[in-house]
């Protein structure tokens, strides 16, 4: 579902004596259906920057990165937002959303952009937000004046709505109490049941090796770092 | 898919002076593009040049009407550009008085735009115009007063009633947010979305206002000294930004 191969990334700092950084380098990663691959490596590795390069939110500098039929890559804006409606979903860890609108919109977002009835997509978004343990009273709040684990778990809401090929997990447990995180953790495991290629960072270890079937070092590909 | 708005290395001069030059892009239906840049860096003119309030002095821009296609809007005739002003196109100005006539009424700014498209029933065009600006948040016991009469967010809520009861497919917009205090920023930033999905309608938002794109805008394209430097998936371009100037305008967002 997802495959990578042979990427490579460096940023160039122009308003800071031009200085480039190379932070990625010929990394190669395939992830089938139903498969968990957790990122790992210290911090500063890379782990981020490759899962926005998936993402098409960082660019990718050489090399392939195919989710599905599309070459991120080099893929189009246009081609990478449909991507994003229909096939690739990504759990960040920061919550951004356009303040005013309801918790219950933010959750049924994905469903409505991908033609979801409106009455539909707002009782899945009742669905996951009970599962979820978000009280009913915050339901018609903007979750912008949420606590951060009650942010976290609106994000997992929202990532989860729509049943996505291929999802991107920043640290979907970093913030969450043990019950919680239990219910974001059996989520994955449906998501995996039913098809879904996932790629993670984890640094709750005891979820990641319940969760993930593979661990991908990135520390491999840091220049600088592997040599 | 056809594109709803080709745009082919528009150039503006104004003498020796660029004020925009070589901008090429596609916008395609249901997509929203914004353009930033700081004051000077010709988003407006290019703004103004695509809308046909300016003349370009090069380029070509082919819209995809209703009736016969992709259309040079530069070499239509007049009457023909005005129609499209009327119908299919919508421009949503920074100053709402820009937008607005101030001495006529909520209502009749609102139904004016209806009755240029041929509608004549009373009783229609009134409650087109109720409908209107009950989704833009005007209650109907306003519709009778004058836009002199709202706040600065109210009159830039009914120019956008106005703007869009005709159903439009392409919206203009000049920095719709700008001189409004934040809270109504976020209402507007809201509505404008929510009607956006709705309608599927395409927007070019110029604006200088990084958060407002972030939040509207799917593209964006970024203008320093009447040239496109950088363009890309918005928040690729505000997260990774390649080009010196684009890197400094994203670092130089106070954060809140």
């Amino acid at each position: 579902m997802i495959s990578i191969e042979n990427v490579s990334k460096s940023f160039v700092l122009h308003n800071q004596g031009a200085a480039e950084i190379p932070v990625m380098r010929g990394a190669s990663l395939n992830v089938a259906a139903s498969e968990c691959v957790a990122l790992v490596g210290a911090s500063g590795a890379g782990k981020s920057t490759l899962m926005r390069m998936i993402y098409g939110n960082y660019l990718t500098a050489s090399g392939r990165i195919m989710v599905g039929e599309v070459d991120v890559a080099i893929a189009a804006p246009r081609d990478i937002i449909r991507l994003r409606r229909e096939t690739l979903g990504y759990v960040s860890q920061f919550l951004r959303v356009v303040p005013r609108v309801s918790t219950l919109d933010v959750v049924a977002e994905p469903l409505l952009a991908t033609g979801t009835k409106r009455d539909v997509a707002l009782h899945q978004a009742e669905i996951l937000l009970t599962r979820l343990n978000i009280p009913e009273r915050l339901w018609q709040l903007s979750p912008t004046t949420f606590s951060g684990g009650e942010q976290q778990r609106v994000n997992i809401a929202r990532g989860f709505a729509f049943p996505y090929p291929a999802l991107l997990l920043d640290e979907p447990t970093a913030s969450l109490d043990p019950t919680n995180r239990a219910t974001v953790l059996s989520m994955i495991g449906e998501a995996k049941a039913r098809g879904t290629a996932i790629i993670g960072i984890f640094h709750d270890h005891a979820a990641r090796d319940e969760i993930c079937d593979r661990q991908f070092d990135v520390t491999r590909f840091t220049p600088g770092l592997a040599a | 898919m056809t594109p709803l708005l080709q745009v082919e290395n528009i150039a503006k001069f104004y003498g020796p002076r660029i004020g925009c030059t070589d901008v090429s892009f596609d916008l395609y239906p249901g997509e929203v593009m914004g353009i930033v840049g700081e004051s000077g860096s010709g988003k407006s003119t290019l703004l103004n040049c695509l809308a046909g309030h300016l003349t370009p002095d090069r380029g070509v821009v082919r819209f995809d009407t209703r009736s016969e296609g992709l259309r040079d809007t530069i070499t239509m005739s007049e009457p023909e550009r005005r129609m499209l002003g009327r119908t299919d196109w919508a421009f949503v100005h920074q100053h709402a008085r820009d937008g607005l006539r101030m001495n006529v009424s909520a209502g009749g700014n609102v139904g004016e735009r209806l009755m240029a498209v041929n509608a004549r029933h009373y009783g229609e065009i009134r409650a087109e115009a109720i409908d209107w600006l009950g989704r833009v948040e005007i209650t109907e016991d306003r519709i009778d007063d004058r836009p002199t009469a709202f706040s600065g967010g109210m009159q830039q809520r009914l120019q956008i009633a106005r703007n869009l009861v005709t159903g439009p497919r392409l919206v203009f917009m000049d920095e719709p947010t700008g001189g409004l205090d934040v809270s109504v920023q976020a209402r507007l930033l809201d509505l404008l979305r929510g009607l956006v999905r709705e309608m599927n309608l395409s927007a070019i938002i110029v604006t200088h206002d990084l958060a407002v794109v972030r939040l509207l805008a799917d593209r964006l394209m970024v203008m320093k000294d009447g040239h496109v430097i950088e363009t890309g998936l918005t928040d690729q371009v505000l997260d990774d930004p390649q080009h010196a100037y684009t890197q400094l305008l994203v670092s130089s967002v106070l954060q809140v």
